[in-house]
C-alpha cells in the first residue's frame, strides 16, 4: 500500500500491543499507520529463524495472558493464530530426583505426597487462595484503572466498580487481598508449605522478569500476574502459539492490514512531533515525516518521553517521574537448536512433564541467593531457569526429531559490573558466553547431555533486548510490576488512562495498565480511551469495548 | 459363579481394544454400537489439541459399513440418495443423505465409489433393512461389512507426514479421493473434523497390525490416540451435524414428527430434484420452499457454552433450541448449532437470544446471550484443502 503523508492516527512500534491498538482503531474506521524500527513486526512477541530449519520464539516464549476477548474481537484464528496449551512441568534436583507438576489434579496430589504428604493437602488451600485472587483481578484487565484523585463521572464510576468488587470480598477476604498484593511470594508460600523443593517450584512465576527476590514484598503479585491468564477459560494455563510467539503479532498485524491499516517497517521514530502542547506526527530516522492528530506510543514510557519527545514540551515534574520509573533489566534468554531430544535421566519414560516448563532451583534460599548476585551486578551463579521444548508439541518449530529449546534466565543485570564499573555496554561476547556456560550448567542438572545436543545457540542479555526490541534496560514488562507502578499508578500517578501531558499523545504499551506479558490489554484499553476522547464520530466494537 | 456376570451382557471389544486399553488413563468408555469406545483416553483438552496441531488417531470401526455391488448398484443408490451420486467419480467419496417418503432424513453418511458396480456406504445408523428394501427390483447385492471392515480416522495437520513415514504415498489424494495403498488397505482423504485428515480402512483382523504401523510412523509427528469427546469438539468447529444429536434419524424415534428435511438441516445443495425420481423427492418438492425451521451456525455472546439452551425472539417468544454448543478452542468463539423456527429464522437475526443455564460451584444461574449467525464453517483452515498437503 502506498504511503500517505497524513493519517487519523499513528502508532509507534509494531509490538503486539501497538498492533492491537492499531487494529481496534482501524476497525473503528480510522486511517492508521504503524511505524516500526525493525524490518519485522512483533516487538518481543516475535518468531525468528536464526538457524535454518528452526524457529525461535526468541523473546517471549509462552502464551496465557492474551485476552480471549481480544482474540475474538480481532478474529485472530482467521488470521492464522492457533494457541496450544502445554501440560505440567517439573523441577529437577542435583541428586537425580525431581518434583513434577501435573495439570491432572490426582497425579499432582500423588506427586506432592511423594515429597511431603502435608503439602499435598495444603495445596488445595493454596490453590483456592490464588484462584480467588485471579477471579478478583481478571475483570480489571480490560477496564480503565480509575484515578482516585479525579471527580470525573467516569473515574467515579470505575472507582465505584472497584469498591463494589472489593466490598463483595467481605472483610476477611479483602484483608487477605490487600496483604497478598503487598507481600512476598516466599512469605506466602511459607504459610502453606513445608517442602523446599515444592516451594521453589511454585515460587518461580513470582520473580520472572522482576528485579526482586522471592522474599521481596510485591513478588506475590508478580506470581498472580503469571496466573491470571487463561487458555480457553482454564485459568492459570499456559501454552504455545503455533509457529512461535510471532504468530500472535502476525495475526494481529494481518487483521490490522485487513481493516485498511498500513505498517511501515525498517525505520524507527526519531522524534514524536508536537506543536503548542498537541501532537502533530512523527519524524522517522530515515527522514520521512508523517502527520496525525493522534499518536500512540507502544514504546515504554522512558523511551517515549526521554528519547523521542522534546523535553521542553513536557512538564518538569512529569519528566522527573518518568526518570524515576523503575524498569530494571533482570532476565536473559538462551534459544537453542538441538539435534534431538536431550536425555532426562531422572524422568520416567514417557513422562508428560518434559513437555512443560522445567526448572532446576531447589529452594527459596537458592533463589534468594540468585537475586543477591543480581544486586551485585552479575548474573546469578545458580540462576533460576524456565526452560521448555515447544517443538515436542508444536511441529513447526524444528525439523522432525530435532528440537528447539527456550531457556529463560533469572537473574541477569542490565548494568553488568566489570572491573568496578556497571554498564550495559559491558555485555560483550565473552561475558555473554560466560553467562551461557553458567546456564548450560544449570540445564545439565536436568539433561546432562545438553552440550552435545546443541547445534546453534542464541544468547540474549538484557542489552540485546534493549537494542533489538527497544525495551529500556531489557525489562520484559516495560516497567516493574510493583504496587507503586500498578493499576492507577501505572505508569505514573495521574496518567494511568493512556493519556500524557501532550494532547493527542497516548501510551499503548505494557508500561500502561495492566502491565506486561503478551496480553494485548494495554493496546485494547488505549484504543478504547483514544476512540472515546478523540474519535467521537465512531465507537469501539467488541468485547474489549 | 456370581449371578451377576452374564458374559452376554455389556460392551464388547473393538478391533484395537488392547491398544486403547493400554492408552486409557481416564478409563472412560462409552457405548458406540455396542462396542466399548473411548470417550477420553487421557484428557480431552490434550487429545483435541493433538488433533488440531499434530496428529490424532481415532478408531471408527463401530461405524456401519455396507457393500453395494451389482450391475444396477449405481441406479439403486441414485434412487435412494437425495444427491446425484452419478457425479461421484470412481475412487472418490461423496457425502450424502437419504430420506423416507415424507422427505425426512433417515441418516447421512459417506459413499465410496470403487467402480460403477461396486460401492460402499459408511454411516452411523444400522441400515441393512432400508438398503434391502431400497434394492427391491434392482440387480444388486447388499452385504453388511460392519464387522469385516475396520476403520481409523487419522486427523490433524501432520497426518500426511505420518502416512508418508508409514511408507504410504498419499500426496496425490485430493479431498474426497481414495486409493488402495497396499493390498487390502484403503485410504480416503475424508474425516469428521474439517482439518487435514485421512481415514484408513482395512480388514477387521488386520486392524491391530495397521494400528501399530501407523503408531510407529507417528512417533516423530506427535501422534496421539484420542477419544470421541475431542472429535466432537472438532466436528462442531467444522460445522458438521451429529445424527441423534443435531437431528433425529427419521426411523429411530418413537415420537412422531421428530424428523427434519435436508432443507431444514441446511443441506439443500445435496438434494438434486432434477436428477429423476428418488426416495422422498415428491415430499421434498413441496418442502423445498416451506422449511418449518432451519439449523443456523451461530456465535453465542459471552463465554458460556449454550448446549441445550432455548432460543427466544426478542427475549420473549420461544422459537427454537440449541443442540450443540461449545467454546471453540481454535476459532476462539462460543459456537453453537441453533434450530430456529420459521419465520423467525428469516427475520432480523440480532433479535435471537439463547437462554443459557449455568452451574457454578453449586449455584444455578441463567443468562440471555445474543446469537450472531455465521456463514460457513466455524473453522476451515486452508491446510485441509491443500494438495499435496503440508507435513506440519
Amino acid at each position: 500500500m502506498s504511503l500517505k503523508s497524513s493519517y487519523d492516527a499513528i502508532v509507534v512500534g509494531a509490538g503486539h500491543n501497538g498492533l492491537t491498538a492499531a487494529a481496534y482503531l482501524a476497525r473503528a474506521g480510522l486511517q492508521v499507520l504503524v511505524v516500526e524500527k525493525n524490518d519485522w513486526i512483533g516487538g518481543a512477541a516475535v518468531s525468528r529463524s536464526l538457524h535454518e530449519g528452526w524457529t525461535y520464539s526468541n523473546c517471549s516464549y509462552v502464551c496465557s495472558l492474551l485476552r480471549r476477548e481480544i482474540a475474538r474481537d480481532l478474529d485472530l484464528p482467521k488470521y492464522g493464530l492457533q494457541v496450544i496449551p502445554y501440560e505440567g512441568g517439573a523441577t529437577f534436583t542435583q541428586d537425580g530426583d525431581y518434583f513434577a507438576y501435573y495439570s491432572e489434579k490426582n497425579a499432582l496430589k500423588r506427586e506432592m505426597a511423594r515429597h511431603c504428604p502435608r503439602d499435598a493437602d495444603a495445596y488445595q488451600a493454596y490453590n483456592q487462595a490464588i484462584m480467588r485472587q485471579c477471579r478478583f483481578i481478571r475483570p480489571f484487565l480490560l477496564r480503565d484503572a480509575p484515578d482516585p484523585t479525579s471527580m470525573r463521572p467516569r473515574d467515579l464510576g470505575e472507582m465505584a466498580y472497584l469498591v463494589k468488587k472489593a466490598h463483595g470480598l467481605g472483610k476477611k477476604e479483602l484483608g487477605e487481598t490487600l496483604r497478598f498484593w503487598t507481600m512476598s511470594i516466599g512469605d506466602f508460600l511459607d504459610e502453606y508449605f513445608e517442602n523446599d523443593l515444592i516451594k521453589a517450584h511454585l515460587a518461580g512465576p513470582g520473580i520472572i522478569g522482576t528485579g526482586l527476590g522471592v522474599y521481596s514484598p510485591g513478588t506475590a503479585y508478580v506470581l498472580l500476574h503469571h496466573y491470571m491468564g487463561d487458555i480457553d477459560g482454564g485459568i492459570g494455563a499456559w501454552g504455545f502459539a503455533r509457529g512461535g510467539m510471532g504468530a500472535i503479532s502476525n495475526a494481529i498485524g494481518a487483521c490490522f492490514e485487513d481493516h485498511g491499516g498500513t505498517i511501515h517497517k525498517g525505520a524507527g521514530v526519531e522524534e514524536i512531533l508536537t506543536k503548542n502542547g498537541q501532537v502533530v506526527g512523527v519524524a522517522l530516522e530515515d527522514g520521512k515525516e508523517f502527520y496525525a492528530p493522534i499518536v500512540a506510543s507502544n514504546m515504554d514510557v522512558k523511551r517515549t518521553f526521554l528519547e523521542h519527545v522534546d523535553r521542553y514540551a513536557l512538564p518538569l515534574d512529569f519528566t522527573k517521574a518518568v526518570e524515576r520509573f523503575k524498569i530494571r533489566g533482570s532476565s536473559a534468554k538462551l534459544n537453542l537448536s538441538l539435534d534431538r531430544l536431550p536425555e532426562f535421566p531422572a524422568a520416567p519414560e514417557h513422562a508428560s512433564f518434559i513437555r512443560g516448563d522445567m526448572h532446576t532451583s531447589e529452594s527459596l534460599w537458592e533463589l534468594e541467593r540468585a537475586y543477591d548476585d543480581w544486586k551485585n551486578g552479575t548474573w546469578s551463579e545458580k540462576p533460576y531457569i524456565d526452560m521448555l521444548i515447544p517443538s515436542q508439541i508444536d511441529p513447526t518449530m524444528a525439523p522432525p526429531g530435532s528440537h528447539m529449546m527456550t531457556v529463560f534466565v533469572q537473574y541477569a543485570p542490565y548494568d553488568l559490573a566489570v572491573d568496578g564499573t556497571r554498564a550495559g555496554r559491558n555485555w560483550d561476547d565473552a561475558h555473554r558466553k560466560a553467562m551461557a556456560d553458567t546456564v548450560l550448567d544449570q540445564i545439565a542438572i536436568a539433561c546432562p547431555d545438553i552440550r552435545d545436543r546443541v547445534l546453534h545457540m542464541e544468547v540474549r542479555s538484557p542489552l540485546e533486548l534493549e537494542n533489538e526490541v527497544g525495551l529500556t534496560e531489557g525489562n520484559i514488562f516495560q516497567g516493574e510490576l510493583t504496587f507503586d507502578q500498578l493499576f492507577f499508578n501505572r505508569p505514573l500517578p495521574g496518567y494511568s488512562q493512556y493519556d500524557t501531558p501532550i494532547k493527542g499523545l497516548y501510551m499503548c504499551g505494557s508500561s500502561a495498565h495492566p502491565g506486561g506479558g503478551v496480553m494485548g490489554a494495554p493496546g485494547a484499553n488505549a484504543a478504547r480511551a483514544i476512540i472515546r476522547r478523540e474519535a467521537k464520530h465512531t465507537r469501539m466494537k467488541g468485547y474489549a469495548a | 459363579m456370581s449371578l451377576f456376570v452374564d458374559p452376554k451382557l455389556g460392551l464388547i471389544d473393538g478391533p484395537v481394544q488392547p491398544r486403547l486399553e493400554a492408552q486409557s488413563r481416564a478409563k472412560s468408555w462409552y457405548d458406540w454400537a455396542g462396542y466399548a469406545a473411548p470417550a477420553v483416553l487421557d484428557t480431552v483438552e490434550f487429545e483435541y489439541f493433538a488433533l488440531r496441531n499434530q496428529a490424532s488417531l481415532f478408531d471408527v470401526s463401530p461405524m456401519h459399513k455396507y457393500r453395494i455391488r451389482g450391475p444396477q448398484a449405481q441406479a439403486m443408490l441414485n434412487r435412494m440418495m437425495t444427491r446425484d451420486i452419478t457425479k461421484i467419480g470412481t475412487n472418490r467419496v461423496g457425502y450424502t443423505l437419504w430420506c423416507d417418503e415424507e422427505g425426512m432424513v433417515i441418516d447421512d453418511g459417506t459413499l465410496f465409489r470403487f467402480a460403477d458396480d461396486d460401492w460402499r456406504l459408511c454411516c452411523q445408523e444400522q441400515m441393512l433393512t432400508w438398503l434391502l428394501d431400497a434394492a427391491w427390483g434392482f440387480d444388486v447385492e447388499i452385504t453388511d461389512e460392519s464387522k469385516e471392515v475396520a476403520g481409523f480416522a487419522l486427523q490433524g495437520p501432520s497426518t500426511f507426514a505420518v502416512l508418508e513415514s508409514a511408507g504410504w504415498d498419499v500426496s496425490a489424494l485430493r479431498p474426497f479421493d481414495m486409493a488402495e495403498v497396499a493390498p487390502g488397505i484403503l485410504i480416503s482423504r475424508t474425516g469428521f473434523t474439517g482439518d487435514l485428515g485421512y481415514e484408513i480402512w482395512m480388514p477387521w483382523d488386520d486392524a491391530l497390525a495397521v494400528w501399530d504401523k501407523i503408531w510407529a510412523a507417528g512417533d516423530l509427528w506427535g501422534l496421539r490416540a484420542i477419544g470421541y469427546e475431542a472429535v466432537d469438539y472438532a466436528r462442531l468447529e467444522a460445522g458438521f451435524l451429529t445424527a441423534g444429536v443435531d437431528f433425529q434419524p427419521a426411523r429411530g424415534t418413537e415420537r412422531l414428527h421428530r424428523g427434519l428435511t435436508p432443507y431444514e438441516l441446511g443441506f439443500g445443495r445435496l438434494v438434486h430434484l432434477d436428477k429423476g425420481h428418488f426416495n422422498g423427492r415428491r415430499a421434498l418438492l413441496k418442502a423445498k420452499d416451506a422449511p418449518r425451521s432451519v439449523v443456523m451456525k451461530v456465535d453465542v455472546e459471552g463465554f458460556k457454552p449454550a448446549k441445550g439452551a432455548l432460543i427466544y425472539h426478542r427475549k420473549k417468544r420461544e422459537v427454537g433450541h440449541i443442540t450443540s454448543g461449545l467454546w471453540s478452542p481454535t476459532a476462539k468463539r462460543n459456537i453453537a448449532l441453533a434450530h430456529v423456527q420459521m419465520p423467525w429464522a428469516g427475520k432480523r437475526p440480532s433479535d435471537l437470544w439463547a437462554e443459557i443455564y449455568t452451574l457454578e460451584e453449586g449455584k444455578w444461574d441463567t443468562r440471555m446471550a445474543r446469537l450472531t449467525p455465521i456463514q460457513g464453517a466455524f473453522f476451515a483452515p486452508p491446510r485441509a484443502r491443500a494438495t499435496p498437503p503440508a507435513r506440519i
